[in-house]
């Protein structure tokens, strides 16, 4: 074999090379759209409507026609009572551990499982600027968790749709809304869910950059929010429990009376967005400093 | 306040303001002598105060009446309160209460008020009130429930009192404590266990402590005549004319005509003992006898069932209406404020937040005007079962904070007990502010006497959950019924919601309620709603948004953002990211911008001690194939991990081509690498590896060269299988092309020859050499000294993080015939180091 080197082009010190069009967000999706993790995070959350409308339809207390669920707040046994809320309920279920785990996943596995198989290093040499990389990583796998929210709102709606019907939302506190009323709520709701996966995201980012083990990137950080959540149930802490991230988790319940009350949900995004912020700042200013050993 | 909690930065503050305590200035205790004792024994009662004096003196004064059951303890946190705002409080516990003597008359003229005129009295000799003349000090009157009753009474029958708080009192104590929500009807339905829990309060031992062994009487502390008025009451239902008197004597609608000061009135939403038509009959009852008086209504969400939390507000809105009317403090509107609670539902530590609502002029309980709803159903019989069990259960006195916003959502009706009618789905949100009213036709096939029914409206929602607003129900009691039915029209319970659009309204007429006598003996009632329509009253309100508004937060929260990226932005390493910058330090001399590679006095000293490089220093010049050697340990993959970028130097540094390396440099574009190993996306295929890691190497407009390279890599239509399917030689030849893609002027290659057969590492062997004679430049680190021979011109040798020796090939082997490169490495690093030469 012989192997042909082209000949040293003129000397042109790094010309053509262009810090602003390294590892691009087009790029990374490419790089990420394939794995097996991510369609699993996407068949999961079309997953979680299926195996409910199944248990609602062929479980053992499906006689009664109405609610396996009881309490002060009836959403799980309104489940049935249309698409609209069919989707309210899958996004009650799904902000609760699945929603908070797939966000982890997608920001706690970026760049550990990069370390993990080395390609970070090649990365930084090619050369990605370190903030760039971070800040690429950062918005791809907000992509994702969106996607996912999303994906899990629209699935829910469309099997929600064929299983019980159109009717629009009841509200579990009080009231039935018209169709554009219903279209509103949801999509607040949505948001609002949307943003309090921003804390999870943010802890397991922050792991992710300080470690070489995605898994434990995206383990703390589910560990850290089961453990907030406790923490939220303990009447002893009173108000102190206010400083917790997750003590807004429910906010979006607000949303679902006669009119929306923003005031919670306006603490709980705004507690999400800068938590989120300061832990991707210190994950930045880590990653500035960090030695490269994997 | 709680919402302030919400944010961390803001509890930092919070925490910071509240720290200090306050400096208090603490009471006069004072004994000072009331009226006379009894009707029969003239000698005054005692009474216990204390004198509140604020620190400017001569201040206004405050007189402050404790509630049934307290003391002028329990009132002890409001006059500190008041105290700093500059009155000068006289808290004192009522006859009959705490350490003051006498017996309980509910505030009879005679006594109690009578007793509240001597302590006025007194507050005109204090030289530090403020005084508008002669025994005439400047005072006003404070109290909720059994005091504010006490504060009305006193502000009628005494002209010096200047401005009245009053809270969630009575206006008459017969309706209050015999309930009836019919109109034109007589003596109500006795609220038995309020009157019973009053009762009782008023039986323990002065001082309170009910485990003190005492005399146990009928009548504790109770004046006989009051105690033979509730005996009566509890065992028969009836009221004497003796205990009517005593009753309007002991009620502000006796003296209301009369009441000049100017009155803030306070009714609580969550009250079935003193309802909002108390308070409603008080401020009506003034302004009708004197329109010229200030009076403010206020509709609060607190009351003797419990309710939410509104004891900051009202504090404060008692203190500025006090300020203005006796310190010229700033004038208080007189609009009408109510509190409509809703907001959060899911908060378990308030029941709900509360918006308070406003319009300029007091509605009174039937609103701005009226609007049917229909509300339908047929003819119903109930049942009034024998000896008043099983009871429903609403409202539950005593149970305080419990039963505010569970009754409202539990309360159901018995079956076979209540008839309900029921409205269409609501079109759009309906506000009801005040008392529904409703006529009702009730018949009975023979003859009843004292006929007790409960009427009220619930909101029914989507799922048939029946909600009974703050668990209020309307007593009614009808003398007489028979067989022809009787209409009467019943005043329902004022109550502040909102019902959703979607939700229907219900009229719900029960037979039992726990909470009032019931009649002993059993009855079948029919009812039917004549009308089909309940009035339900409206007035325009505004919300007064004491709060921040909930933009407010995303608002503080978005600059808060800002300030955390701008200080990331500014903490960021001063070189190599994104565009090259101009940057006198790093940028290339005219001469050194043709070395490929300069080291100077390069050191890494890592976190805990170890230093791997120390002090390395060498040149790699054009055109040559170099290699790195150097016993385990001896710092080479670290000295190659800062020429890559990847760890910053202690001390000294990289120039590539003359441009110092940091992190990100542009210069490291120019090197490819492969350094321990290769990396890649195992679940992609090695093209698309390839493909996606140029493309993430932002070299715009260059030539990957991706045929050439996978020539070299030699897996043929491996290629496009997944990296994870692959064997170690087989990643490692990947590596490599990955490291020439794009023919970068430097090879940076780690151990290039792991895992390759002997015929791959004949043609890397020559690869090298070729890429070499382009005038690019090679470096490889290998243990395979015989290797490195056939393959490098030039040799770099460390040793313990030093360079040892740097020269070509032939000038190591010059005079050692015979030697091998082997050899003269075993000799240069000395024995105790073995070469692994595998």
């Amino acid at each position: 074999m012989s192997v042909h080197i082209p000949a040293r082009p003129p000397a042109d010190a790094g010309a053509g090379y262009r810090a602003g069009k390294t590892l691009t967000v087009r790029v990374e999706l490419a790089r990420q759209i394939r794995r097996k993790r991510t369609l699993v995070a996407f068949l999961l959350v079309i997953a979680l409507p299926l195996i409910v409308v199944a248990a609602v339809k062929f479980g053992p207390s499906s006689g009664g026609g109405g609610g396996f669920g009881d309490g002060d707040l009836d959403l799980v046994g309104l489940a049935t009572a249309g698409a609209w809320n069919f989707t309210l309920t899958m996004l009650f279920f799904g902000s609760g551990f699945l929603l908070t785990v797939l966000a982890a996943l997608f920001l706690g596995d970026t760049v550990a499982s990069e370390a993990n198989w080395s390609s970070l290093r090649y990365l930084l040499a090619a050369p990605v600027p370190r903030r760039r990389l971070l800040r690429t990583k950062v918005i791809v796998g907000l992509i994702f968790t969106v996607a996912v929210l999303l994906t899990l709102v629209v699935a829910s709606f469309l099997i929600g749709l064929v299983a019980f019907g159109s009717e629009t939302l009841t509200s579990p506190l009080s009231g039935t809304f018209g169709t554009g009323e219903s279209l509103q709520r949801i999509a607040v709701i949505t948001a609002y869910i949307g943003l309090t996966m921003l804390f999870p995201a943010g802890i397991a980012f922050l792991i992710s950059v300080l470690t070489d083990v995605p898994l434990a990137a995206v383990g703390s950080a589910v560990i850290i929010t089961i453990v907030f959540g406790i923490l939220d149930r303990i009447e002893a802490l009173g108000d102190l429990r206010r400083l917790l991230p997750t003590d807004y988790g429910a906010a979006w319940l607000d949303a679902l009376g006669s009119q929306i009350a923003w005031g919670e949900m306006a603490i709980g995004a705004t507690y999400n967005v800068v938590i989120f912020t300061v832990l991707i700042a210190i994950a930045f200013v880590r990653f500035d400093r960090k030695d490269i050993l994997s | 306040m709680r919402r302030w909690l919400g944010s961390a930065a803001v509890v930092v503050i919070v925490a910071l303001t509240v720290a200090p305590a306050r400096a208090e200035v603490s009471p006069e205790a004072l004994q000072l002598p009331g009226a006379a004792t009894s009707a029969t024994d003239p000698s005054p009662v005692t009474l216990s105060a204390d004198l509140y004096l604020p620190t400017q003196v001569p201040a206004p004064a405050v007189v402050l009446a404790h509630g049934f059951g307290g003391s002028k303890a329990a009132v002890a946190e409001e006059a500190a309160y008041l105290q700093e705002r500059g009155f000068a409080v006289l808290a004192y516990s009522a006859r009959g209460f705490g350490e003051s003597t006498g017996l309980i008359s509910m505030n009879s003229p005679q006594f109690e008020v009578a007793d509240a005129r001597r302590i006025v009295d007194y507050l005109s000799e204090r030289p530090e009130i403020v005084q508008d003349g002669a025994g005439d000090p400047r005072v006003g009157v404070s109290g909720g429930s059994y005091g504010g009753a006490l504060a009305l009474l006193l502000a009628g029958y005494d002209d010096r009192i200047d401005a009245v708080v009053a809270d969630i009192t009575w206006n008459d104590l017969e309706s209050s404590l015999f309930g009836q929500s019919a109109r034109g009807a007589g003596l109500g339905v006795l609220k038995q266990l309020w009157t019973g829990f009053f009762f009782s309060a008023g039986l323990l031992p002065s001082g309170g402590n009910p485990l003190a062994p005492g005399p146990v009487t009928e009548c504790g502390r109770f004046s006989p005549e009051w105690c033979a008025a509730y005996t009566e009451a509890a065992t028969t239902g009836t009221v004497s004319p003796a205990a009517a008197e005593l009753m309007a004597a002991s009620s502000p609608a006796s003296v209301s005509n009369s009441i000049t000061a100017p009155t803030l009135i306070g009714g609580g939403q969550s009250d079935s003992l003193f309802p909002l038509a108390q308070a409603n009959a008080n401020a009506e009852q003034i302004s009708a006898a004197n329109p010229d008086v200030p009076v403010k209504v206020v509709w609060h969400a607190e009351g003797h069932d419990g309710g939410v939390d509104e004891t900051e507000r009202l504090r404060a809105l008692g203190a500025d209406w006090l300020s203005a009317y006796l310190a010229d403090g700033p004038a208080v509107s007189t609009a009408f404020e109510v509190s409509e609670v809703s907001g959060s539902a899911v908060s378990d530590r308030a029941a709900g937040t509360v918006d308070v609502l406003s319009t300029p002029d007091y509605p009174g309980l039937y609103g701005q005007g009226q609007r049917p709803i229909p509300v339908r159903g047929p003819t119903q019989q109930v049942l009034a079962p024998a000896g008043g069990v099983p009871a429903a259960v609403t409202a539950l006195p005593g149970a305080g904070g419990l039963a505010g916003l569970a009754s409202s959502v539990l309360a159901l009706p018995l079956p076979g007990q209540s008839a309900g009618f029921l409205s269409e789905p609501l079109a759009e949100p309906l506000q009801v502010i005040g008392s529904p009213r409703v006529r009702l036709q009730v018949s009975s096939d023979r003859p009843v006497r004292d006929a007790v029914l409960f009427a009220s409206l619930r909101i029914a929602d989507a799922s048939q959950r029946q909600i009974l607003p703050n668990g209020l129900v309307a007593p009614i009691r009808l003398a007489e019924i028979g067989p022809e039915p009787v209409t009467v029209e019943v005043d329902l319970p004022a109550i502040v919601t909102e019902a959703a659009a979607g939700d229907r309204l219900a009229v719900v007429v029960a037979t039992t309620d726990q909470a009032y006598r019931l009649p002993e003996g059993p009855a079948v009632y029919t009812v039917s709603l004549p009308d089909g329509e309940v009035f339900v009253p409206q007035v325009d309100v505004v919300s007064t948004a004491t709060e921040a508004p909930a933009w407010l937060w995303p608002l503080g929260g978005l600059v808060l953002v800002l300030v955390i990226a701008v200080v990331t932005w500014l903490l960021r390493p001063r070189h190599g990211d994104d565009e090259p910058r101009p940057d006198a330090s790093a940028g290339p001399s005219a001469a050194a911008a043709d070395v490929p590679i300069s080291v100077r006095g390069l050191v890494k000293r890592f976190k805990g001690g170890l230093t791997a490089v120390d002090g390395a220093t060498f040149t790699v010049p054009p055109g040559v194939v170099l290699g790195l050697l150097g016993p385990n340990g001896a710092g080479k993959t670290t000295t190659m991990r800062m020429i890559m970028g990847l760890i910053r130097p202690t001390d000294g540094e990289v120039r590539v081509f003359g441009q110092r390396i940091l992190p990100g440099s542009a210069a490291l574009a120019r090197i490819g690498s492969f350094v321990e190993g290769p990396g890649f996306l195992p679940y992609l295929s090695g093209r698309r590896n390839l493909e996606l890691y140029w493309k993430a190497s932002g070299r715009v407009g260059q030539e990957p060269y991706f045929d050439g390279v996978l020539e070299i890599a030699g897996l043929g239509s491996a290629v496009d299988r997944k990296v994870k399917t692959y064997s170690q030689g087989m990643r490692q030849r990947l590596g490599l092309a990955q490291a020439m893609l794009g023919m970068p002027d430097v090879l940076l290659l780690d151990e290039p020859t792991n895992g390759l057969d002997p015929p791959q590492i004949r043609e890397m062997r020559d690869v090298l050499h070729a890429y070499a004679a382009t005038g690019r430049t090679v470096i490889i680190s290998s243990h395979l000294l015989s290797e490195v021979e056939q393959t490098c011109s030039h040799v770099v040798v460390m040793n313990r993080g030093q360079v040892i020796a740097e020269g070509t090939v032939a000038e190591f082997m010059r005079g050692r015939t015979g030697q091998r490169l082997e050899d003269v490495f075993l000799e240069m690093v000395g024995e105790g180091h073995t070469v692994v030469s595998s």
